[in-house]
């Protein structure tokens, strides 16, 4: 049965977990987060769930391993500054394969910074954070709703690839309240039995769970199994959406909140009888490369709006490939553009391509 | 100038010294069947290698392995998962207690331990050893304690000795820029959480018997879920030390047990050990 | 060598022991040779393959009591020793016995 809610994104995302069958959830307080920790601190135990509030963010991800490690569907949440300690932890998952959910409630930065929602972790979430090769799954909700699905989806994904998935919301939808429905779940069952450590019986080896391959062949063969995995995921689990972009001739390409503001602006445009389209990338690794190549044999230019100094812009410029001009503009330290603002960067721009 | 004349020695070939096969003897010591059959890296003389036999004693003597989970460290024994026939995860520098809470959450009723050294869990890890045994989690942490950081070639620990030479110390530890050693067995002893702590040592044979009950008690209390056990065991590290296995010994007779007393630091009340023979039944 | 032993003479003790000690895994650590108190324990002068001279044990002076095996690193001994003799003891009551007898001897008559 499907049951339609008025919540806060943290909430939203705190009541998936719990529907999406979350064995365990680790968290430390940080605004603009802490609603998740309390939300599953509240519930959990009334569905007979391990919830902890632990001592620090670096002790949150290390129990994320341990329970990851042991077979169970397990998750952290965070802002900027706790993911950053989370960092050494998340290496670690990736290179041990463990499956599991980590959440950044992006604020702005760096260092301490604010409150205020912003987009500066992009490329920590998605091109590395932690030491070595690895990847995370990072997938970008842009509402309530998503904030919801994205744990369902994530949680599957990650027990598909047995490699930890990222949540990359941000500070408004975390805190805004919108409508939200939850639709009727089936755990996938997934047999963890070849290397969860529950315990070594008779009838099997034991498992152990690291990432320490000393022999630097079998720590290369390890690596091309990680990469074969990787590979696997960018031809399987591109995710977007696209507004508008059949007759577009001006792209706005843009994620999470900046992506809602972006599709105001592409609506005051179309008003003003601007073709301008919208590209908005849900899963953040893998990116939309193709697709976007596809779009700048249509398009004249794209615009990236980031809530940062110009990071996501770095991947339009690489899947673009130099066919089309591809322009930024950033708002920084928690400030929010409004629509109008862009229009108006939207229309410089055009001036400008048309004077060339 | 004499010169000496080079003896090579034999190579022997054998792989067991004369075998046993008269009927009068029984078997009254063999290695442990829960470890796996494989040389361990350790160097000759090395506690860790004992007290890995130790453990795997005890698991094996309690019919456990079945149900046994470990944490091993980053140090000289982050291999451990090569040499103990259990279900093993390797943590992160200092955070097997993090790790071991998280396992024993979700699995109540397995036995679960942490085998750390002094670097991992007194240096980067005392923020996660301290809260895990606030907070009482029910498992066991094995903290062996040589004084110095062996896997990287002998740096100076938290509980490195005053005046204890190391590469990080090369005067002798200063105790007024560098710190005194820290007596982690009677710091976390204060802790509400903390049900059973004691220090042994394994560098002659009846301290390896103490240390070998210090263990298995340990791993029983565990499912009396009344805290966290911690059992402190010093050990050598002849390497690091610079000294053979035998000087080792000594000077954790002679110098070690100064600065770290070996015995029991706090131990469950009556009340609580009814509940054990309660369990037992 | 002389070598001084601190029990009884080998055939005036009623327990005996020897140990089995795996020489290729021995790494020649020596705290055995200090743990035992009939000095029985060793260095060879011959090396095993990893090179390490490793432990030979006297068996003659050994009482079992496992204190070398039980300091050992690296669980390389094992330790086996004979009980002193004991008088097997007659457990069947008297009453039944007779019946036991009875059903034993018609099966083997079979």
């Amino acid at each position: 049965m499907t049951e339609t809610k008025l919540m806060k994104g943290n909430e939203a995302l705190a009541e998936a977990a719990i529907q999406a069958g979350c064995d365990a959830y680790f968290g430390y307080p940080i605004t603009p987060q802490s609603e998740v920790l309390e939300y599953l601190i509240k519930e959990m135990p009334k569905h007979d769930r391990v919830v902890m509030q632990a001592e620090s963010e670096i002790a949150s991800i290390n129990m994320v391993y341990g329970a990851a490690g042991a077979g169970f569907r397990t998750m952290t949440s965070s802002s900027s500054p706790g993911i950053s300690l989370m960092q050494e932890g998340i290496s670690y998952l990736a290179g041990a394969e463990l499956p599991c959910l980590i959440v950044n409630v992006n604020r702005a930065g760096p260092g301490l910074g604010t409150i205020q929602p912003g987009q500066g972790d992009y490329f920590q979430s998605v091109k590395g954070g932690g030491h070595g090769d690895y990847k995370l799954i990072v997938l970008a909700p842009a509402s309530v709703q998503e904030m919801a699905d994205f744990v369902f989806l994530g949680f599957d994904l990650a027990d598909k690839y047995r490699n930890p998935v990222l949540i990359l919301s941000d500070g408004a939808i975390g805190q805004m309240m919108e409508k939200v429905e939850f639709r009727p779940y089936t755990r996938p069952l997934v047999d963890k039995s070849s290397w969860a450590t529950t315990g070594k019986p008779n009838t099997r080896g034991r498992n152990y769970i690291t990432s320490l391959f000393i022999q630097p062949e079998q720590m290369e063969q390890h690596n091309l199994k990680l990469e074969a995995k990787f590979k696997m995921i960018r031809e399987q689990e591109v995710r977007y959406e696209e507004i508008n972009t059949s007759d577009a001739e001006y792209l706005f390409v843009a994620y999470g909140l900046s992506a809602r503001i972006c599709q105001k602006a592409m609506d005051i445009a179309r008003e003003k009888g601007i073709k301008a389209g919208l590209l908005r990338p849900i899963s953040l690794y893998p990116y939309p490369y193709q697709r976007l190549e596809e779009l700048a044999s249509q398009v004249k230019f794209m615009l990236s709006v980031e809530l940062n100094s110009g990071q996501m812009v770095e991947d339009v410029r690489l899947a673009v490939k130099g066919k089309v001009p591809v322009s930024f503009y950033g708002r920084l330290g928690g400030m929010l553009p409004n629509p109008e603002e862009i229009v108006q960067q939207l229309e410089i721009l055009i001036n400008n391509h048309h004077a060339n | 100038m004499q010169t000496e004349e080079q003896v090579i020695p034999e190579i022997s070939q054998d792989v067991v010294s004369p075998v046993c096969q008269e009927d009068e003897y029984e078997m009254v010591y063999h290695k442990p069947t829960t470890m796996v059959d494989v040389t361990m890296h350790y160097c000759p003389g090395c506690a860790h290698s004992l007290v890995h036999k130790l453990i795997m004693e005890v698991v094996e003597d309690m019919n456990i392995q079945e149900k046994t989970i470990g944490i091993a460290p980053v140090g000289c024994s982050v291999f451990a998962y090569d040499y103990m026939d259990i279900d093993m995860q390797e943590a992160a520098h200092g955070r097997a207690a993090a790790v071991a809470t998280a396992v024993k959450r979700l699995m109540p009723d397995k036995y679960v331990f942490t085998y750390q050294g002094d670097g991992d869990l007194a240096a980067i890890g005392i923020g996660e050893t301290l809260h895990t045994i606030n907070r009482g989690e029910n498992i066991l942490i094995v903290f062996m304690n040589n004084a110095v950081y062996g896997m990287t070639s002998g740096q100076m620990a938290p509980t490195t000795l005053a005046g204890m030479k190391t590469t990080t110390s090369p005067n002798g530890r200063n105790t007024s820029t560098e710190g005194s050693p820290i007596k982690v067995a009677e710091l976390m002893a204060q802790l509400p959480g903390a049900f059973y702590v004691t220090r042994q040592a394994v560098n002659n044979a009846n301290a390896v018997r103490r240390t070998k009950k210090a263990l298995m008690n340990a791993f029983k209390y565990q499912h009396l879920n009344r805290g966290t056990c911690l059992v402190e065991i010093i050990g050598n590290c002849p390497s690091n030390w610079k000294m053979t296995p035998l000087e080792a010994s000594k000077f954790i007779d002679e110098e070690m047990v100064k600065t770290f007393p070996l015995g029991d630091i706090k131990l469950p009340n009556a009340a609580d050990l009814k509940n054990l023979q309660e369990d037992k039944s | 060598m002389e070598v001084n032993h601190n029990a009884l003479a080998v055939k005036e003790r009623k327990v005996k022991g020897k140990v089995e000690i795996d020489i290729q895994k021995c790494k020649g650590c020596e705290l055995c040779t200090a743990a035992c108190k009939e000095q029985a324990l060793s260095l060879s002068d011959s090396i095993n393959i990893k090179g390490y001279r490793y432990i030979i044990s006297n068996n003659d002076a050994c009482t079992g009591c496992v204190n070398c095996a039980l300091v050992c690193p690296d669980a390389v001994i094992t330790v086996y020793r004979t009980h002193p003799k004991k008088k097997p003891v007659d457990i069947t009551p008297d009453d039944i016995r007779e019946q036991i007898q009875l059903m034993v001897k018609p099966a083997k008559q079979i």
